[in-house]
């Protein structure tokens, strides 16, 4: 089964990756750009048992800090994966 | 001495020969120098500390993975059982990752990598680390960091700053720190995490440009605490 996880700073948490990537945009005159915030994506192959409170287990010992990001796992089974 | 210190290098870590020569400089003898893989401690080992550079290439986020490393297991262990544990820079990552200090280190605030030397107030001087410093002080550190932007939400700084946790302060912004904090303690004080480099500012004949000898006094302050206790 494909796993995908998707870490994100918590909202408040100052991005500064996310600034200068915005203030990018705008340079190029995209206008109307609200906000951009930078997060990452983790693609994973795990066994097709792999219980949900495992994963979240490998997120929060791991794969995130909850002290400043969030995290949300996207199970990609079957005819998704062949997608 | 009897005094045992150790420095722990991961893959990635860059300055542990310095952190080796900074405590071989306070001490007067070599510190054990203790590989990431090992699972024990050598025995006996009075002072640990975790030095700076890029642990795991700073894959993932800054020392996410050398926390979870087989020595941090012991290194934890020890902590709890109250032996002192400094960890600089990369150090300091590995600390917060690990839980023994709170809070998180953040990409710089300016988004660019900030390599100077520093002005920072002692704000604590009741740590063994610190103890070798007057309470206000302004002594100058370098620092060499991307990811030095401590951040912590607000009732965890006000607890450190209530039980005087803090234990050095940038005295201008450096890289967007909450409160300008550069390093904070554990409860106990044993544990003290900080993003400037001591190890760097050991000798007066340091050029003025790498800082000095303001940073020989953590280190002499560590050794003579555990002398004498």
């Amino acid at each position: 089964m494909k796993v995908r996880i998707l870490v994100r700073l918590k909202p408040g948490v100052l991005d500064p990756q996310g600034r200068a990537v915005h203030h990018s945009l705008e340079g190029l005159g995209f206008d109307g750009v609200e906000d951009v915030r930078i997060g990452r994506m983790i693609e994973m192959d795990v066994a097709d048992n792999t219980s949900d409170e495992t994963l979240n287990t490998m997120c929060e010992k791991l794969l995130a800090n909850l002290v400043i990001e969030d995290f949300a796992i996207e199970k990609l089974e079957g005819e998704k994966e062949t997608a | 001495m009897a005094f045992k210190a150790g420095v722990i290098t991961f893959p990635g870590s860059n300055c542990d020969r310095d952190m080796a020569v900074a405590i071989e400089a306070a001490l007067g003898k070599p510190a054990i120098r203790i590989w990431h893989g090992d699972a024990d401690l050598p025995e006996g080992l009075d002072f640990i500390a975790l030095p700076g550079g890029f642990s795991y290439g700073d894959y993932l986020r800054s020392g996410a993975m050398a926390a979870k490393s087989p020595i941090m297991r012991a290194v934890v262990n020890a902590a709890q059982r109250g032996v002192p544990v400094l960890g600089v820079c990369n150090g300091f990552q590995v600390l917060t990752e690990s839980g023994l200090l709170p809070g998180a280190l953040m990409r710089n605030a300016g988004q660019t990598f900030v390599c100077r030397t520093v002005a920072l107030t002692v704000e604590n001087t009741a740590s063994p680390f610190t103890q070798g410093y007057n309470q206000g002080e302004t002594i100058r550190i370098p620092v060499a960091h991307h990811d030095g932007n401590y951040f912590a939400d607000t009732a965890t700084l006000d607890a450190l700053e209530n039980e005087g946790r803090v234990a050095f302060r940038y005295n201008e912004p450096v890289n967007g720190s909450q409160r300008d904090i550069a390093g904070i303690l554990s409860e106990n004080g044993r544990v003290l995490g900080m993003m400037p480099h001591p190890e760097r500012a050991i000798s007066p004949a340091s050029h003025p440009s790498l800082g000095g000898d303001d940073g020989k006094r953590l280190f002499e302050g560590v050794i003579t605490a555990l002398a004498s206790a």
